[in-house]
């Protein structure tokens, strides 16, 4: 996890540019791009974390054991995202049948 | 230079390890996946959140346009710092440089301190504003100028995700800042060497998390406001 020691010049470097992206981010926020701004917005944060992931928390060092960790974690992340999402869109494709209005009287005796 | 001599030269090797190394690897394994856990725990919120965004998108964006995008900005740079100061007390730790682990340590903490006051300030005009929703809800004049396009019900609605996810990040701020003070206090008495530093490393992981939720809070709360 920390056999080499990274530089301290690496570190700043590395946060200067994530300064530059938070400072990109809020500057694209004042600009119009029609439905591309929560897109661009997210591909600068996904890059910032990224940056963090790499560098700070040192798995460009780490092992391929803490790699495989990650990766699935961000799998199973993806997953519940996709599901979920691909649930609320699609569930007005197919309306509900007319007797499964919840305005039909109860039969209970 | 054998294991037995590792154990008996009190280089923080635990007796179940068979070396540094695979301690170290134990360490950072066992840190990621609680971390893998706290993705998880976020990712759920994360999800509620793009679904309820996806179907009242006009409420959030009013309920986002009436944050302070510059206070955002400015505590995203601030939380950025305490990584970088985080990073170099890992550092710090790695060379055995015990004055400069313990400066970065407290710088870390400051910066933190800084970010929960900066929040605190934006809670604060939350109640001035009366949008806190349950607790202090009645919306006026400008902002309730801005939140009524999107229905009131459903901007209250962004309101309860702005508090919950930016509340449940600063409690692991706050945690976090607890155990920066736990290290601050056994980094002084020396019990840090460059064998031994897993807490550092480890309560660091943490650290930049955090961050990271951040990273992905500002953008989805504050820049969303269609500000153009």
């Amino acid at each position: 996890m920390s056999h080499q020691i990274v530089p301290q010049k690496s570190y700043l470097l590395v946060f200067l540019c994530l300064i530059g992206l938070t400072l990109l981010t809020t500057g694209v926020a004042f600009l119009n791009l029609g439905p591309l701004n929560t897109p661009v917005a997210l591909v600068i944060a996904f890059t910032k974390m990224f940056l963090v992931i790499y560098f700070f928390m040192h798995v460009r060092q780490s092992s391929g054991l803490v790699r495989v960790t990650l990766v699935a974690a961000f799998f199973w992340f993806a997953l519940l995202i996709a599901f979920t999402m691909s649930d609320y869109h699609t569930r007005s494709w197919t309306p509900a049948p007319d007797s499964w209005s919840t305005t039909a009287p109860a039969t209970h005796p | 230079m054998s294991d037995v001599d590792l154990h008996s030269e009190n280089t923080g090797l635990a007796h179940q390890f068979e070396n540094l190394e695979q301690q170290q690897e134990s360490d950072t394994l066992g840190i990621w996946l609680f971390l893998v856990t706290e993705i998880m725990f976020f990712g759920g919120v994360f999800a509620a959140y793009a679904i309820y965004r996806w179907l009242y998108f006009a409420a959030f964006e009013g309920g986002s346009h009436i944050l302070d995008i510059r206070l955002g900005a400015a505590n995203t740079i601030v939380l950025l710092g305490s990584s970088l100061t985080m990073a170099l007390s890992v550092r710090s730790a790695q060379t055995g440089n015990r004055r400069a682990l313990v400066f970065f340590l407290i710088a870390t903490m400051i910066l933190g301190g800084v970010f929960l006051g900066v929040k605190a300030y934006e809670y604060n005009q939350k109640f001035v504003e009366h949008i806190v929703p349950s607790l202090d809800w009645a919306p006026e004049g400008e902002v309730l100028a801005r939140l009524a396009p999107g229905g009131l019900q459903h901007a209250q609605l962004y309101f309860f995700f702005y508090f919950a996810m930016t509340g449940l990040h600063a409690i692991h701020m706050v945690i976090g800042m607890g155990l920066l003070l736990w290290l601050v206090l056994r980094a002084r008495k020396g019990g840090f060497t460059p064998h031994y530093f897993a807490p550092v490393e480890v309560v660091g992981l943490y650290w930049h998390f955090v961050d990271i939720v951040w990273i992905f809070l500002f953008p989805l709360l504050y820049l969303i406001g269609g500000r153009y």
